[in-house]
């Protein structure tokens, strides 16, 4: 379409009008690359769309005018377009304002969401991090204190236990949170726990543990297992005055690793409810964050024998 | 000089031991791994201190002191227990830090040596034993000695508390017991949202109540499951409003 004027003219005509409205176009993607209206000052948007549309027509004219000077036919032409020039160049500014503003819009919003996921990531690595490290204090000052004695009379033993000491605090320490480990590394480690332990406190603590073994390869989330025993061993222990047997039963039951952990109690002088005391509590919480499920910890006592059961779930 | 070691943990007397050899003037007579075997030691030998473990199976350290009428001097030994520690320093009372080293328990024995073998006088253990009371540990559970038996109440089952002269009686499904505390105490480490002084010798566990009836002026009467009545004062009745909601 040249309207009847010859190629050149209309050649012309088309490069500035165009090259005009891209630059005009490039602007406005890239104002709002850098500043987006608040929805209250949309109306700036079309303002500023009118004013450059504006602008960019008095160039083009200028332009136009000055280049084409000789073809009075085309001038006259130009003279009674100049309205139609511009509503066509405020429709292109005015839409590609648009476009840019939702396009940046969206981009941030993608970004916001992509902080909060890192943000609610990390948080969930600290606690579960904090909630792994929980050392009792008490644990670790009886333990230093059994080596004293130990260094007395039998150095020998006292430096198997400062060596089972160590090498279970490493494990407690260990930053980098590993998804899950194989059922039996958990078990060294917990070997590692029991044995000062019972160095601790001699004959009154027996273990028993069993495992099928088709538990062998499947799989927990570290640190896990430790806890649930410590309280099993707390409980029992300073429950009764007798000799105490925790019992550790590890089964494969469907797509579930189950841990049974039992310890005795004296029902007549302690709620069950003590039983679900913070270590608990604690277990309970880290299963929440790693798998989204509240049911999968559960404790019941009868005939003074307290049962705690924990599932986990096995990923293919 | 006699001494006995009260701790559940083998290894954690045999420190205590060790160090004790450089006394000869002091005699160990007996070694306890419970508070159980502490109370009987405790009558039987009449020690002059004793060395005493805070956690220990059934009862700890601080009920065992409870129970003892006249109670010995003592030097408590302890691995970690902030609440502890805090009530052992507002009463100026001595105590080892598990573990602890020989210049540590030295300096122990002295102090008790010096003050004349009193490490802790009658008044200070007792007032020891009311700040560790209000240890949020401690409120789970009541200890009383009945016929020398030792009796560990939780306190769910404390149906009411009633004043009898200088002691109390504890009210359970199984019978009546007494110790030798006041009303206030009871008040003081009981929780307030179970357990309300409805009049001024009546402490009431609210989750026990049937009913609550007019009783004369202004007064009333709680009907307990148990079928017991207890009196409900004007300022009990409101104060039980309060904790019932209504």
């Amino acid at each position: 379409m040249n309207f009847g004027f010859n190629i050149e003219v209309a050649t012309v005509d088309t490069i500035v009008t165009n090259i005009q409205l891209l630059g005009a176009c490039w602007l406005v993607s890239n104002i709002f690359r850098y500043y987006l209206p608040q929805k209250e000052r949309y109306w700036y948007v079309v303002f500023f769309s009118l004013g450059l549309s504006g602008l960019i027509t008095l160039d083009s004219k200028g332009i136009l005018i000055s280049a084409l000077s000789k073809e009075t036919d085309y001038l006259l032409f130009l003279s009674k377009s100049w309205g139609v020039r511009f509503g066509v160049s405020f429709l292109l500014i005015g839409c590609m304002s648009i476009l840019s503003i939702l396009w940046y819009t969206l981009e941030e919003e993608q970004q916001n969401q992509q902080r909060k996921t890192d943000a609610e990531r990390l948080a969930k690595e600290a606690e579960l991090y904090k909630l792994r490290q929980q050392l009792q204090p008490h644990f670790l000052f009886n333990s230093l204190n059994s080596i004293s004695a130990l260094a007395g009379s039998q150095p020998e033993q006292a430096r198997t236990m400062i060596q089972q000491l160590s090498d279970f605090l490493r494990g407690t320490l260990k930053k980098e949170e590993q998804q899950t480990i194989k059922l039996d590394e958990e078990m060294q480690y917990l070997q590692l726990y029991l044995d000062i332990e019972k160095v601790r406190f001699g004959y009154r603590l027996t273990t028993v543990i069993e495992k099928e073994d088709a538990c062998n390869d499947m799989k927990l989330p570290p640190m896990l297992l430790q806890p649930i025993v410590e309280n099993a061993i707390k409980f029992g222990l300073y429950d009764t005055l007798e000799p105490v047997a925790i019992r550790i039963t590890a089964r494969a039951i469907g797509n579930y690793l189950q841990i049974t952990v039992q310890n005795p109690y004296d029902h007549e002088t302690s709620l069950p409810k003590q039983g679900t005391g913070f270590g608990l509590n604690s277990i309970k919480r880290r299963l929440y964050l790693l798998f989204a499920r509240n049911d999968l910890l559960e404790t019941k006592s009868e005939n003074n024998l307290f049962t705690t059961i924990v599932k986990i779930p096995q990923t293919k | 000089m006699k001494a006995i070691i009260i701790d559940d943990e083998p290894l954690a007397r045999i420190i205590v031991k060790e160090y004790l050899q450089a006394y000869p003037q002091i005699d160990l007579v007996s070694e306890c791994n419970d508070g159980f075997e502490g109370i009987k030691a405790v009558q039987q030998y009449q020690p002059d201190v004793i060395f005493l473990d805070i956690q220990m199976p059934k009862i700890n350290g601080f009920e065992m002191l409870e129970l003892i009428e006249d109670p010995p001097a003592v030097i408590f030994t302890t691995a970690f227990d902030e609440y502890a520690i805090k009530a052992f320093e507002s009463h100026a009372i001595d105590y080892l830090l598990k573990p602890f080293s020989k210049e540590r328990f030295d300096k122990a024995i002295q102090k008790w040596l010096d003050q004349n073998n009193s490490v802790i006088s009658k008044t200070n253990t007792q007032e020891l034993l009311e700040t560790v009371a209000q240890s949020p540990a401690q409120h789970q559970r009541v200890v009383v000695k009945i016929a020398g038996k030792i009796k560990i109440i939780p306190v769910e089952e404390i149906n009411f508390i009633e004043a009898a002269d200088d002691y109390v009686k504890i009210h359970t499904k199984e019978g009546s017991l007494l110790k030798n505390k006041t009303m206030a105490h009871f008040e003081k480490i009981l929780d307030a949202q179970h357990f309300v002084r409805t009049h001024r010798s009546y402490i009431l566990n609210v989750q026990q109540i049937t009913r609550i009836d007019p009783y004369e002026k202004d007064n009333h009467l709680a009907i307990l499951r148990s079928g017991a009545k207890v009196p409900v004062s004007k300022t009990g009745y409101a104060k039980l409003k309060t904790v019932l909601g209504l």
